[in-house]
């Protein structure tokens, strides 16, 4: 056994090396992660303004051009691993990760390919966020579209992050705010350090500066003080979390994604044709995401539906992490397992509900294998949405079936994150186009899983940092 | 400044005074309501029983501060102290009844100690502020007679930790944080104002308060904290940032029923490790199995902090604190068993609104 890896935390720019730190052990390898106490993250906060500096000396097309070449160090590079000279290789990447959180290592890497995917089309994601204005905005504040001059300015000195541990593509939401001059300030999950920790060490390696980035792995006081001492932040968990920080304007909350297919009657009868896109939304990438597919309604033929996916869902089975067709994520913490399988049961108990799977999978729910801890695809068929489990999610495949009229669709869905309408129902298209209660639609027989650069996700983080200025007169002596 | 006793000498110090406290608490002529009615029904008598401090955890079964609650505070002045009216003084009470203890001269002897021990140089002189929890509670009185003892003067600017934690259980955060700000403000401006030279407060509120003003431009020389935890890791962020390695730090362990437990001097070795030492005899701090009280723990392993205060004015045989802490070998300046690093009881697996002040 080698001397413990370190990860520092990153003070805007200094390592520090904490006297409180998470032990980890990853093949061998001892692993420690400095722990920040939340009043040392709040001095830190007071020197934002250098951090601010350090970017908007930089133009920002050549920002792009660092992140575009970070990219590929994430991808490809041998990066630091902590606050020595070791260096970190992709695959030491993607098998730390996979023992930290679960993942296996087929997703572990296409949660690489994910992030870099979001780096490298930085200038797509930056002109969806924008609608199309030249970059040049983030250099003057100011740019002409369309004859007509257009003044935004930066309502935050930094944005904060508190990061989910469950998939490590949520990283990407919040890489454009470097290339838009925000700083960054990052609380890591505590089972994923790894993923924010090399997005810094390649982007720095790229040409960004060190000040722009805060790596704060921290307590949850330490986390609150992140949230309360940025003038924007994001913050990933549960609808507690949800619930906590929603009086505050400048935090966006992001919760339970309940993200679901909807399929609308004239694409009821051909649900066989859509069942691998079905499937797909429901258990890829472990079914982590929160946006992947939680609830499917279609307005006829529920049962031979339900009955179908259970059935290609209970197939799935748990594999070793470094089986190449591993699609399940083990637990990384078992008694987490545990407590979801027994909730499930308990509210299964709840009349109408059924688990369609448990008919056809090897064996139960919550399974020990591979020296790890699973729960296996679950499929419940529910009466209707005032079920406890029909509109819920869960970190693994989990999906409920409902058969609702399309007309009142809309109107029960709830809150979610994506939905996507199988329909060519030009009426109910629009219906749903003007709902209140999606944030993404994918209009068509779509994974929910589907990213399309120019679109925002989750909210638009530009619309987040920034804010128009009414620009008046003829005098812009820009 | 280190002891003149070795540990046996301090040990047999200890069995001398407990037998000298048993036989105060438990003769008519001197001892309380409470205790002599106890002893009434206990069917053992403690004066003939306890011959040292080791018979105590035999003998005594846990006390239940619940009846510093539920008791009215007359009960436990002993009958020596009857002519002389009492302060009183209070903890928790977050909602509900607060408990109360009775008391005349203790908080003097334990801050006089704990005076002469730091010695004329640490805390230099000058006028004190103290920035915490006045009110009802001990502290307030004590650091002032501290300052007074040293031959200086006290500003005070109050918190009210009950409101905070009422405040901070109904998620009222942004209230709380109104709250920290408008006390900070006072201290602030008391700092900027007035020439202070030595400060009390809560750990938080120093951090708080550095990050308005550099507290060794503001003239600071001595800082004395008690009230949270504090790992190793916020012992020296305070010591390197906050008091920035220039003011002297002195961290403390105490509660309105055990006194003031004071900190080792931290040496390169202990790595920020704080090691608190109870005003031993007066009271006494061990650390238990909490799966069996009866037992202490190896040195060097965690356990739950059980406290026994035995003074002429108050009696406290074994409470259990909400604590738990390192049992620590004892040391140049105190030849007793110490307790480092505490935390609150089960903080790993519990959740416990602390450090909100």
């Amino acid at each position: 056994m080698t001397s413990s890896i370190h990860i520092p935390v990153l003070r805007l720019g200094q390592t520090y090396r904490s006297l409180d730190k998470i032990q980890f052990n990853v093949s061998g390898q001892p692993l420690e992660i400095s722990v920040a106490n939340s009043g040392l993250i709040r001095r830190d906060l007071q020197q934002l303004a250098k951090s601010g500096e350090a970017l908007r000396a930089i133009p920002c097309e050549t920002l792009v051009g660092y992140m575009e070449k970070a990219a590929e160090l994430f991808l490809h590079g041998k990066l630091p691993w902590g606050d020595d000279d070791r260096l970190q290789s992709p695959d030491d990447y993607a098998v730390a990760l996979s023992q930290l959180t679960g993942l296996p290592h087929s997703l572990a890497r296409s949660n690489m390919g994910k992030v870099h995917a979001a780096m490298s089309n930085i200038r797509a994601v930056i002109s969806g966020l924008t609608r199309g204005m030249p970059l040049e905005l983030f250099d003057r504040g100011f740019v002409r579209q369309n004859g007509l001059d257009v003044n935004f300015f930066a309502e935050t000195n930094s944005l904060g992050v508190l990061l989910p541990s469950n998939s490590p593509g949520v990283n990407s939401l919040w890489l454009p705010a470097l290339v838009m001059k925000i700083p960054v300030v990052l609380k890591p999950g505590r089972e994923d350090p790894l993923t924010p920790f090399r997005l810094i060490q390649a982007m720095i390696a790229a040409g960004f500066p060190r000040e722009a980035f805060g790596f704060y792995p921290t307590t949850h006081d330490g986390g609150d003080t992140l949230l309360f001492g940025t003038g924007r932040a994001i913050a990933f968990g549960s609808d507690a979390t949800l619930k906590k920080y929603a009086p505050y304007r400048h935090i966006n909350v992001h919760g339970s994604g309940r993200s679901k297919i909807v399929i609308g009657d004239d694409f009821a009868a051909d649900w066989p044709k859509h069942l691998d896109v079905i499937v797909n939304s429901i258990a890829a990438n472990g079914g982590r995401s929160c946006i992947n597919c939680s609830s499917v309604l279609i307005s006829n033929n529920r049962d031979t539906l339900a009955n179908a996916l259970a059935r290609k869902l209970a197939a799935i089975e748990p594999l070793p992490r470094d089986h190449p067709d591993a699609v399940l994520c083990s637990f990384a913490n078992p008694k987490s397992a545990k407590a979801i399988d027994e909730r499930l049961n308990e509210l299964l108990a709840v009349p109408g509900a059924i688990d369609l799977t448990a008919k056809y999978r090897n064996g139960p729910r919550l399974v020990e294998m591979h020296g790890q801890t699973f729960l296996r695809p679950t499929l419940i068929v529910c009466d209707d949405l005032n079920h406890p489990l029909a509109n819920t999610e869960y970190g693994f495949p989990f999906a409920s079936v409902l058969q609702v009229p399309q007309a009142k669709m809309i109107g029960q869905i709830g809150e979610s994150l994506v939905v996507s309408a199988f329909t060519r129902d030009q009426a109910w298209s629009i219906d749903l186009m003007t709902s209140t209660n999606i944030e993404r639609l994918n209009l068509g027989p779509y994974s929910t899983m589907r990213v399309q650069w120019e679109q925002p996700h989750e909210g638009n983080l530009f619309e987040f940092l920034y804010r128009r200025r009414a620009l008046q007169g003829d005098l812009v002596a820009v | 400044m280190s002891s003149t006793l070795t540990p046996a000498q301090a040990q047999s110090a200890l069995d001398s005074w407990t037998r000298k406290m048993i036989a105060w608490h438990f003769s008519p002529a001197t001892g309380c309501d409470y205790w002599l009615k106890w002893a009434k029904t206990a069917g053992w008598d403690p004066r003939k029983e306890i011959k040292c401090f080791a018979d105590i955890a035999k003998k005594f079964s846990h006390f239940d501060d619940d009846v510093l609650r539920t008791e009215q505070p007359e009960r436990f002045v002993p009958k020596a102290y009857a002519k002389r009216p009492y302060n009183v003084f209070e903890t928790g009470g977050t909602t509900g009844m607060p408990k109360q203890r009775v008391g005349w001269d203790d908080y003097k002897t334990d801050y006089e100690e704990y005076s002469d021990h730091y010695g004329p140089d640490f805390f230099p002189k000058g006028n004190w502020l103290m920035v915490g929890p006045t009110g009802p509670r001990r502290l307030r009185l004590a650091v002032e007679h501290l300052a007074n003892y040293r031959g200086d003067s006290c500003y005070f600017v109050d918190l009210d930790p009950r409101f905070v934690k009422r405040l901070i259980g109904t998620g009222e955060m942004a209230m709380a944080r109104k709250y920290q700000e408008h006390v900070i403000d006072q201290a602030a401006t008391i700092l900027r104002h007035r020439k202070i030279t030595n400060m009390f407060t809560t750990p938080r509120l120093l951090e708080n308060l550095a990050e308005r003003m550099s507290l060794v431009k503001a003239g600071l020389k001595g800082v004395f904290v008690g009230g949270t935890t504090m790992t190793p890791q916020y012992v020296r962020f305070v010591v390197e940032e906050v008091l920035e390695n220039k003011i002297n730090f002195a961290p403390t362990y105490g509660n309105t029923l055990m006194g003031l437990a004071i900190s080792k001097k931290l040496t390169k070795a202990d790595n920020y490790s704080l090691t608190y030492y109870a005003p031993q005899p007066r009271a006494t701090l061990r650390i238990v199995n909490p799966d069996n009280p009866t037992e202490l723990v190896n040195y060097g392993e965690y356990g739950r902090v059980e406290l026994t205060t035995m003074t002429k004015e108050f009696f406290v045989p074994r409470f259990l604190e909400r604590d738990e802490a390192i049992r620590r070998p004892p040391c140049s300046e105190f030849p007793w068993d110490g307790v480092g690093d505490v935390r609150p009881f089960q903080s790993l697996t519990k959740t416990i609104i602390e450090g909100v002040y």
